[in-house]
């Protein structure tokens, strides 16, 4: 069994953060993972993206031309993937910043108005993590509880041990506003 | 061995350095190998070890040669155009003898090209970038593991044969994540000393570190000498992995991160009926000729993947020969071949 998720949106709207931070989730949960970074501009400004896979036995391709999932947390983002998506994949889509429908019929997707709870959680710095929980709740691929474990100890470990409980409640957030 | 971490390749390619006993590592830093040169920034001066962030790639790769003179473990790395700045000394190492471990992470091409994976760097490697008859052994890992295991590899071999080694990654496998157990440290004082170092004088004759004579019979010898540890190396140091070929019809000849998006390639066309292999060379130089050569007398296509115009692809045909067909797929310029591109190729051999 594999699954992929490509994480996009804008440069600063912490896709890369999120993607590393469910790569460890998956891979402290027994899973085998590939994560595979858009590098270079796109890191500056502009658009960014990543790719986690996650099975049980050992990661073929990093790279993923038909992923099971898509965090769309803009508009280009879910303009560029969303022909992607294997059909009955899951789509989590930040209806906040995104003004159409998902074309396809064929996906189970789940808007989130990610700006909107990151306002209400008490920080738009945090809607990486509102989006992450949305899919976690989704897709079942890793319990919430071991990727907040995973992100306390990647942001103390940091020395940013102080965002935690903001991140945790965007987690849960983003985990109960899924449905 | 400890616990298993999630790491970049080219973290991982700098602490498997670093547990490998290098000494002294040089650069300049270049995109997409940056999180290398940092790593060791880092690392080495805690370690006691030397750190030079050098003035180009001329002065990282001069000083390499310094620091190997002396008998250390040394390394330097970079990208496509910062290798190609340093190929003059590795043709000085390779003809004084040195053992060196040089990285290419390697990008998009010619000329300053992108910062995009690419795999357009294979001729420069393994046909020798610089000038004269000289080898080094490639070695081109294909997981973020495995770009650890050959970079310790690396340094044993440079210093069993004397010779500049080179790891041929590439953008993909520098940036990317997965997790690795990495290797336990080696005993640096349990190495072999090397008696031709250049390590002071007292008590015995000089020793000394040329690539140059003006007498043309004696330059012979020293080349004849450079030859005779080539076939030794390709006697002894061939490595391949092959994957499901034992009923394959057609096989896939790819390395480093091409190799590992064929395996996800071989799933799915299996599924579909189609009996599909890969041959993977680990060693570039030098390449796995015999292996290759017996592989294609049972199967009915070699189809050759690179991230290249087809450099690799000049290997396998002459390994193959007439006895399989030998397409070849490839993209260039940073574009990275995906899985069901690649299957849709396969498709146009299978019956």
């Amino acid at each position: 069994m594999e699954r992929s998720v490509i994480i996009a949106g804008f440069g600063g709207q912490g896709v890369i953060l999120a993607g590393k931070i469910l790569a460890q989730a998956a891979m402290n949960h027994g899973l085998e993972v590939t994560w595979l970074p858009s590098y270079g501009p796109e890191m500056r400004g502009g658009t960014a993206n990543c790719t986690v896979v996650m099975a049980n036995e050992t990661v073929g391709s990093p790279i993923v031309d038909e992923p099971t999932s898509l965090i769309a947390m803009n508009l280009p983002s879910l303009d560029k993937f969303e022909q992607m998506v294997a059909k009955g994949g899951t789509i989590i889509v930040n209806s906040s910043l995104v003004n159409r429908e998902v074309a396809r019929n064929d996906l189970n997707v789940i808007k989130l108005p990610l700006n909107d709870l990151g306002a209400k959680v008490g920080n738009m710095r945090a809607i990486n993590m509102i989006a992450l929980g949305g899919y976690v709740k989704a897709t079942g691929v890793v319990p919430l509880e071991v990727v907040k474990e995973t992100m306390a100890q990647m942001l103390e470990k940091g020395g940013k041990g102080k965002f935690v409980p903001l991140n945790a409640k965007a987690l849960d957030e983003g985990y109960n506003a899924a449905h | 061995m400890g616990e298993k971490v999630l790491l970049r390749g080219n973290e991982v390619i700098a602490e498997a350095a670093i547990r490998a006993g290098c000494q002294c590592y040089f650069a300049y830093p270049i995109t997409p190998q940056a999180e290398l040169l940092e790593h060791m920034a880092v690392n080495m001066p805690r370690l006691g070890r030397t750190f030079v962030q050098a003035e180009s790639e001329l002065g990282a790769i001069n000083m390499v040669y310094g620091a190997a003179s002396v008998g250390v473990r040394t390394m330097t790395s970079s990208s496509s155009p910062g290798i190609s700045l340093k190929q003059e000394g590795i043709s000085y190492l390779a003809g004084s003898s040195l053992p060196a471990v040089i990285v290419n992470v390697v990008r998009g091409g010619p000329g300053l090209g992108d910062i995009a994976p690419s795999q357009c760097d294979y001729f420069q490697a393994t046909k020798g970038g610089g000038h004269g008859d000289y080898h080094m052994i490639v070695l081109g890992p294909s997981t973020v593991p495995e770009a650890g295991t050959l970079t310790m590899l690396a340094f044993d071999l440079a210093d069993k044969y004397r010779t500049p080694v080179m790891i041929l990654a590439d953008g993909m496998l520098g940036q990317m994540m997965e997790p690795v157990d990495l290797p336990d440290p080696i005993d640096v004082a349990s190495l072999p000393k090397k008696a031709w170092a250049t390590t002071g004088a007292k008590g015995r004759d000089p020793n000394i570190i040329l690539s140059f004579d003006l007498d043309p019979e004696v330059l012979k010898r020293m080349n004849l000498e450079l030859q005779r540890r080539y076939r030794e190396i390709e006697k002894n140091e061939v490595r391949y992995e092959e994957v499901e070929t034992g009923d394959a019809d057609i096989v896939i000849a790819a390395y480093g991160t091409t190799a590992r998006i064929a395996k996800t390639v071989i799933r799915m066309a299996r599924a579909e009926g189609i009996k599909l292999g890969l041959f993977r060379p680990i060693t570039l130089w030098p390449f796995p000729y015999a292996p290759l050569k017996k592989l294609s007398e049972r199967v009915s296509t070699v189809l050759t993947v690179e991230m290249s115009a087809g450099q690799m692809w000049e290997d396998v045909r002459l390994a193959v020969a007439e006895r399989a067909e030998t397409p070849f797929y490839g993209e260039m310029g940073g574009v990275v071949p995906t899985p069901r591109g690649i299957l849709r190729e396969v498709k146009k051999y299978a019956h």
